[in-house]
């Protein structure tokens, strides 16, 4: 063989093998999470390992659409994933536990099923007890029906309601607002020389004072980033995905016995006095939690705190009573 | 304007004489290739930021539609890499002279197949599944690696380069177009090949192989089939083969009697308003019928796009040449007057790829930076925002070639029409309102 034709043949030889060796080296030592709409599959990987005190080091991209990342019951900000870029985020956790983190960005109908856990290592340096919920510790079914047999006639203002407030400590203490809902303290509020009208000013005045204005920023920010999309920026149920979502519960109820009963309902009314008048805050922060109900409201106790959670349901009332003039 | 003959200079002439330039351009452009397979399987599955999406449906196809095809004929043929591990497996070698016993099957293509049918049915093929193949990493990677190993497998079986030639779903319309360029290969004095004992340039020598491209060059009277290889340049013991500079559309001079070629006017002419319609025009319903391949949709949609290419185009051409008075048979007019069409569906295709092209440009820079999407910023341009280009100058553009490219038909319908004596008129009016319908669709 002449020279020329094996120096030809090994330098073919030698940038093929480059050409194909080393994008695959690179691509084999960079380990993405590639996010993608739900039914395409979420978070893959959907289950990272860490160890606490650990950096643990992420890399995010997004196959299709623009997603967030987030991680529950933890302080931080959420980033932006972007369709074929590459996302550096650098976590380090000081508590044991599965963590789940969850898409932020309104992706598509099945979004909030983007979710994945991060399983944290090690001995915390001190234990902590399990909180138990207070719908747990009341006791509640969250399951049934809990409607208002009585609404106002007017939006209950809490301005009016302030000047008419009795000096009841009951009244006052947050464990009475939170396990009573609005229908149950107009009914206590029954042996008074109120109007009905005027019951239901005291109710909203009650609801508001029991939040601060940062709770309130905190639980409206919550709602637009969480809720809205099924939920409707004004409460009334009417979000981008409502009609969706309805419609593919009814499609995927079709094949089921029994489907008629078990029709997928459409995301509550928050705007609803019926619903909402009848519902404590600790019944709506067990709906929160848990979700479920036969919709396709998911599970937020893995995200949200417990604080998170009051200042979301103070929020969600918002859409009952006036709290400002 | 006379022809001027490049290989006079001694420059150039040795350039495509030597093989170590063009194994060095060959080189580049395999790792190119490569590279865009495994981009297209392992990179982002997001078609803007992959290399195989933006290097080979962007850049490439801008390269060749707007600059190899109209002003080097079949200049990318000499540079494509996809027949070359095939052709290198063939021959036993790179470099060296082939040996005289053939290594393989070494067979002769059917005569059936020896026509551009498949190479038309190749492009309508992938031309039906486009709007995937054209937004999908993946899907691309694997047609390109099929494509090489369909030429690598072929070169086993057939002699010389059979997939370029007969099965290449870009071949084919690269020859039909190639007669419109200003650059040709061609003998310099046929009585010299007529003369030459052993044809060299057909068989091979020691200097180098026969035609890979299954041509005579001493026949050569058309653009359409030379490939550009230079390998006749290398083995002919005259020195007659020359390149030439040349007017434009030169080769239209000499109107196609065949049916193939006639069909290949009409299906690039087709694709390409059908792709103004479906890629850039507003109708979402279209998109999606393309988009969702298998379908319901997407058959008709199929349906649709075979019968404007193959029955309503063609039948309302042969409708406007059926009253024509010649004593030629209907068949033969309709293959030379498609001729007229050849010139307009390269301009329908140049206004076209314009349009996406421009609009889509900016995402070179970024993948260019980061090829498989992977955070990598090699060139510190990972991050260019999408932008569309020039665009004030599209839509000028854009009428420019179509009214360009309608005139050059007009022009060329004239001259084939007087070649077999018949009225040009109903070709130039169906070119008219074919170029209405484009302006429509694009403006």
């Amino acid at each position: 063989m002449k020279r020329s034709e094996l120096l030809s043949r090994i330098l073919i030889t030698v940038t093929i093998v480059g050409a194909i060796g080393t994008p695959l080296f690179i691509w084999a030592r960079t380990p993405l999470i590639h996010a993608s709409v739900a039914e395409d599959g979420g978070w893959n990987p959907d289950t990272i390992q860490a160890h606490i005190g650990v950096p643990l080091h992420l890399k995010l991209t997004s196959d299709d659409v623009v997603h967030g990342f987030a991680v529950g019951q933890i302080d931080m900000q959420s980033v932006d994933v972007l369709p074929g870029k590459v996302t550096d985020l650098t976590l380090t956790f000081d508590k044991p536990g599965i963590y789940t983190f969850f898409c932020t960005r309104w992706c598509g109908l099945n979004h909030w099923r983007m979710r994945g856990t991060i399983e944290v290592s090690g001995s915390p340096s001190e234990p902590e007890p399990a909180t138990v919920p207070m719908y747990v510790t009341l006791n509640l079914d969250i399951d049934v029906l809990h409607d208002s047999p009585v609404v106002p006639k007017q939006t209950p203002s809490a301005i009016r309601g302030q000047e008419l407030i009795t000096n009841s400590p009951i009244l006052r203490s947050s464990n009475y607002y939170r396990s009573h809902s609005p229908y149950q303290v107009f009914d206590d509020l029954s042996d008074t020389s109120l109007t009905e009208s005027q019951r239901w000013d005291v109710v909203a005045y009650l609801w508001r004072s029991n939040t601060s204005k940062d709770s309130f920023a905190n639980g409206k920010q919550l709602y637009t980033q969480n809720c809205a999309a099924c939920h409707g920026e004004n409460g009334s149920g009417d979000g981008v995905f409502a009609d969706d979502l309805t419609a593919a519960g009814e499609a995927s109820m079709q094949t089921m016995t029994g489907a008629d009963d078990m029709m997928m309902q459409s995301p509550v009314d928050f705007t609803n006095p019926v619903r909402m008048l009848g519902a404590s805050p600790a019944l709506l922060q067990g709906k929160i939690l848990r979700g479920g109900m036969g919709t396709g409201m998911p599970m937020w106790g893995s995200i949200f705190t417990e604080e998170q959670i009051w200042d979301l349901i103070a929020y969600i009332y918002s859409f009952q009573f006036e709290y400002q003039q | 304007m006379a022809k001027i003959e490049l290989t006079r200079n001694p420059f150039i002439k040795n350039a495509l004489k030597s093989r170590y330039p063009q194994l060095a351009v060959f080189i580049v452009m395999l790792v190119g290739y490569i590279f865009a397979i495994l981009a297209g399987l392992i990179g982002t599955s997001v078609g803007s930021h992959n290399f195989s999406i933006v290097f080979v449906w962007i850049a490439w196809w801008a390269i060749l539609i707007l600059v190899a095809v109209p002003f080097f004929g079949r200049g990318w043929c000499a540079v494509c890499p996809i027949p070359l591990p095939g052709e290198w497996l063939q021959r036993g070698a790179v470099l060296s002279p082939p040996d005289k016993k053939p290594k393989w099957l070494n067979l002769r293509v059917p005569k059936m197949f020896r026509n551009i049918w498949l190479q038309n049915i190749s492009f309508l093929l992938l031309a039906l599944f486009s709007s995937v193949l054209l937004t999908t990493p993946n899907i691309t990677g694997i047609v390109l690696a099929a494509m090489l190993f369909a030429a690598i497998g072929l070169s086993t079986i057939f002699e010389r380069r059979s997939f370029c030639r007969y099965l290449c779903p870009v071949g084919g319309f690269i020859g039909l177009y190639s007669q419109t360029a200003p650059i040709e290969l061609r003998v310099k004095d046929k009585q010299v090949c007529v003369k030459c004992e052993g044809k060299p340039c057909y068989n091979g020598s020691q200097a180098g192989y026969g035609c890979p491209w299954d041509v005579f060059p001493g026949g050569l009277t058309k653009n359409t089939y030379c490939g550009l290889c230079m390998e006749c340049i290398r083995t002919c013991p005259h020195d007659n083969i020359a390149i030439n500079l040349r007017p434009f559309s030169a080769d239209l001079a000499k109107p196609s009697t065949r049916m193939d070629e006639a069909f290949k006017s009409f299906i690039m002419l087709g694709s390409a308003m059908i792709y103004a319609g479906v890629l850039l025009g507003p109708w979402g319903a279209f998109k999606n019928a393309a988009y969702n391949v298998g379908t319901g949709a997407w058959f008709l949609y199929a349906i649709i796009f075979l019968a404007i290419i193959f029955v309503i185009l063609p039948g309302l051409f042969t409708l406007g040449i059926l009253p024509t008075k010649s004593t030629l048979p209907l068949k033969q007019r309709f293959a030379s007057l498609s001729t007229a069409l050849i010139p307009l569906g390269l301009l329908f295709w140049v206004a076209f790829s314009l349009s996406f092209v421009l609009t889509n440009a900016s995402y070179i820079l970024a993948a260019l930076s980061d090829p498989l999407g992977l955070g990598w910023n090699l060139f510190g341009t990972a991050n260019t925002t999408w932008q569309p280009m020039l665009t004030s100058l599209l839509a000028p553009a854009q009428t420019l070639a179509l009214v360009g490219g309608l005139i050059w038909s007009a022009r060329t319908a004239q001259k084939a029409a007087n070649e077999i004596k018949i009225s040009s008129i109903p070709v130039i009016a169906f070119c008219f309102i074919t170029t209405l319908v484009m302006l429509w669709l694009l403006l």
